[in-house]
C-alpha cells in the first residue's frame, strides 16, 4: 500500500525476466556463447541469417528450459512450437526472432518469496519459454551511425513471466533475487544482472484496494534490482499523482533514468507493433519423453527452499536466517563448512554478522573472503574453549580479515589469552575498587547500574583478557563487601 | 476477403517493402485474387481436427551442445556494404 493525498493504493507489479542460458553452443547454431568475445567472432552463417542456413535445436538449452521449470514446480509441456516474432531491426539479421507464443515448453508454476518476518508468500508463474537473443547495437561510436555485433545473437535466453502477483518494490527485489538463486542453484542461469545475462522488464499499475486492475506502464531496460525496486516506487507514485489528479494513465513503454530515478516514456513508434507470429516452417514442433523429463527432475540439485527447511530442521536456524543463508549458494556452503561440529546459531551469527558485514564493507564476495571456513571455525572454537573471550574474537576477527592469518596464531603473537586465573583477575579487581571509592560508596548505597561501570574498569585494566564471568562473579562478591 | 489499399499499405510497410502509391490499387486487386484462391480451404470440414504446425511428420533433430561453427568473422563481415574494426555498421537507428 501506498498512502496518497486521497487514500491508500495498492501496487500491482507483474515481472518478465530474460534470463540468458548457460551452454557451450547457441540455441540453433554451433557458434560460441562466450561473454566478451571480440565482435563478430562468435557468429556463424545461421546466427547472420545468410540465405539457406536452417536452425537446428540445441538439446541442451532445452534440458535448461526444464529443468528450470522443474525448479519452478511448473508444468512441462510435452509439446511445444517455435514461433516467428516479426520485427525489423539491425541486430536482429533474419527480421524475426524465434520465440515461443502459444505453446510455451513450461506453464504455469510458482516461486515462493521469503519476507523479511520470517513468513512466505508464493506468486505464480504464468509460463517460461524459449526464445533467441538479439545482438548487440552500439549507438555511441560515431554520430552518425550504428555499430552491430551479432555474438549474442541466437543465444539461448530463457523469458520467465510472473502474474500481476507482486505487491511492493520491496518483494520485486525478493522475488528477483530468489529467482536468481534458483537458477544459479541449477546451473542454467548465471542471473547477472550487470552483464545483461539477465533482464527485467516490470508491468506496473496502480488500484484502490479491492478495485479492479488499472492501466499499466511496462517499464524496460533496468540493469540492477536496486535500479528496478527504485523505477516501480518512482512509476507507483507518480501514477498515483496522476490519478489523484484527475488523470487517465496512459498504457505505454517507459525507460528507466538511473541518474535521475525517474521514468520517461519511450519514444512512440509510428506505426504499432504487430509482430505476426505464425510457427517457424523450419522447425516441427518439439516433442518431450515424459520419462526424459521425469530422470531430470531426479537429477535435480538441493534448491533453495529445500536447503532453507533442512538449515531450520537441522541447525535449529530461524526462518528469515535460513532462508537469509540458503538464497545464496556461497554463503549456504561457507554456512555449512562452519557449522560443522560446532553451535550452528553461533556459526550463522558469525558468517552472516561480521563475515559478510566485514566483506560487504570491503565490496568483496565470500569466493574473495580472506578468511576460510576453516579459518573463522577455529575462532570460534577458541571462544568455545574459553581460550580468548567474544569481545577479544571480535578483535582477532578483524586482524583476520586484513591479514588473512591464522586465529590461533594471532592470539599467541599478540597475548590475547583470556585470563581466568582467579588470582589475577582478583588482584586487578581489588586495584579497581581502591581507586574508585566514591563510586564503590555509590553502587552500596544503591545506585547498582554502577556494576556494569566496574567490569568495564577491570576488562580495561586487563586489555579485555579477563574472563568475564570471573569478573563478575568476584566483583559482585567483593562489592557487597 | 479483399484487401483495400490502407491494409496494403500497411502489410508493405510491416514487410518494409516499398510500394508506389501508384502500384497500391493494382497489387491489392491481386492479392486479393491470391486470399480468396487460399480462402477456398475453408470449405474443408476441419472440426475436431488439430492445427498442423508442419506438414513434415518427422521428429524435430537436436543438435548437441558443441561448439562447431562461428569464428569466421571475415567471411560473415565480406557482404556487409559497411563495416568498422570487425562491427558490422549501418546508419543510426536511434536519435
Amino acid at each position: 500500500m501506498i498512502e496518497g493525498r486521497t487514500g491508500s493504493f495498492e501496487i500491482v507489479i507483474g515481472l518478465e525476466v530474460h534470463a540468458q542460458v548457460i551452454s557451450r553452443a547457441k540455441l540453433f547454431s554451433g557458434a560460441a556463447t562466450r561473454f566478451g568475445a571480440e565482435p563478430n567472432t562468435e557468429v556463424s552463417p545461421i546466427d547472420a541469417a545468410f540465405p539457406g542456413m536452417l536452425p537446428v535445436l540445441n538439446k541442451f538449452c532445452v534440458e535448461q528450459a526444464v529443468k528450470t521449470g522443474l525448479a519452478l514446480e511448473a508444468e512441462i509441456n510435452l509439446e511445444s512450437v517455435f514461433e516467428r516474432k516479426n520485427y525489423f531491426y539491425p541486430d536482429l539479421p533474419p527480421g524475426y526472432q524465434i520465440s515461443q507464443y502459444q505453446n510455451p515448453i513450461v506453464g504455469g508454476g510458482r516461486i515462493i518469496l521469503d519476507m523479511p518476518d520470517g513468513s512466505s508468500r508464493a506468486i505464480r508463474i504464468t509460463r517460461l519459454h524459449l526464445e533467441q537473443d538479439a545482438g548487440k547495437s552500439l549507438h555511441d561510436q560515431d554520430p552518425r551511425l550504428t555499430f552491430v555485433d551479432l555474438n549474442r545473437a541466437g543465444v539461448a535466453l530463457m523469458e520467465i513471466v510472473s502474474e500481476p502477483d507482486l505487491r511492493s518494490a520491496e518483494e520485486v527485489g525478493i522475488y528477483l533475487r530468489k529467482l536468481r538463486a534458483i537458477l544459479r542453484a541449477l546451473g542454467t542461469s548465471n542471473g547477472n544482472m550487470e552483464e545483461g545475462s539477465m533482464r527485467c522488464d516490470a508491468n506496473v499499475s496502480v488500484r484502490r484496494p479491492g478495485a479492479a486492475l488499472g492501466t499499466r506502464t511496462e517499464i524496460k531496460n533496468v540493469n540492477s534490482i536496486r535500479f528496478l525496486m527504485q523505477a516501480v516506487d518512482y512509476e507507483a507514485r507518480r501514477q498515483i499523482e496522476v490519478v489523484e489528479d484527475g488523470g487517465r494513465v496512459l498504457q505505454e513503454t517507459r525507460l528507466f533514468d538511473s541518474a535521475r530515478g525517474t521514468t520517461r516514456p519511450m519514444r512512440s513508434k509510428e506505426e504499432a507493433h504487430d509482430y505476426r507470429y505464425f510457427p517457424d516452417p523450419d522447425l516441427v514442433p518439439l516433442v518431450l519423453d515424459r520419462e526424459w523429463v521425469e530422470e531430470l527432475k531426479r537429477s535435480l540439485p538441493e534448491l533453495p527452499d529445500a536447503k532453507k527447511a533442512r538449515f531450520v530442521k537441522n541447525y535449529g536456524l530461524s526462518s528469515s536466517d535460513a532462508a537469509f543463508l540458503a538464497g545464496d549458494g556461497a554463503s549456504a556452503a561457507y554456512f555449512e563448512a562452519t557449522a560443522q561440529g560446532r553451535e550452528a546459531k553461533t556459526a550463522a551469527n558469525w558468517v552472516m554478522v561480521e563475515l559478510l558485514g566485514a566483506l560487504n564493507r570491503k565490496g568483496l564476495g565470500i569466493a574473495g573472503s580472506p578468511v576460510s571456513a576453516e579459518s573463522l571455525g577455529r575462532l570460534i572454537d577458541l571462544v568455545s574453549e574459553g581460550t580468548i573471550s567474544g569481545r577479544i574474537a571480535k578483535e582477532v576477527f578483524a586482524e583476520m580479515i586484513e591479514t588473512g592469518a591464522d586465529p590461533g596464531s594471532i592470539v599467541k603473537e599478540k597475548g590475547l589469552f583470556q585470563v581466568s586465573d582467579a588470582g589475577v583477575i582478583e588482584e586487578a579487581v581489588d586495584a579497581v575498587l581502591r581507586r574508585e571509592t566514591d563510586k564503590v560508596a555509590q553502587y552500596r548505597s544503591g545506585r547498582e547500574k554502577l556494576f556494569g561501570y566496574f567490569v568495564g574498569q577491570v576488562m580495561r585494566a586487563t586489555e579485555g583478557r579477563a574472563n568475564p564471568a570471573l569478573v563478575n562473579e568476584l566483583l559482585r562478591k567483593k562489592l557487597a563487601g | 476477403m479483399a484487401l483495400d489499399k490502407t491494409a496494403l499499405r500497411r502489410v508493405a510497410l510491416l514487410a518494409r517493402i516499398r510500394v508506389e502509391e501508384g502500384e497500391l490499387e493494382a497489387l491489392a486487386g491481386e492479392l486479393s485474387q491470391i486470399l480468396a484462391w487460399v480462402e477456398e480451404l475453408n470449405e474443408v470440414e476441419t472440426e475436431g481436427v488439430a492445427p498442423m504446425a508442419s506438414p513434415a511428420v518427422s521428429r524435430l533433430p537436436l543438435r548437441e551442445d558443441k561448439v562447431t561453427d562461428g569464428d569466421c568473422r571475415e567471411a560473415m563481415l565480406l557482404n556487409a556494404p559497411k563495416t568498422t574494426r570487425g562491427f558490422f555498421v549501418v546508419p543510426k537507428v536511434v536519435e
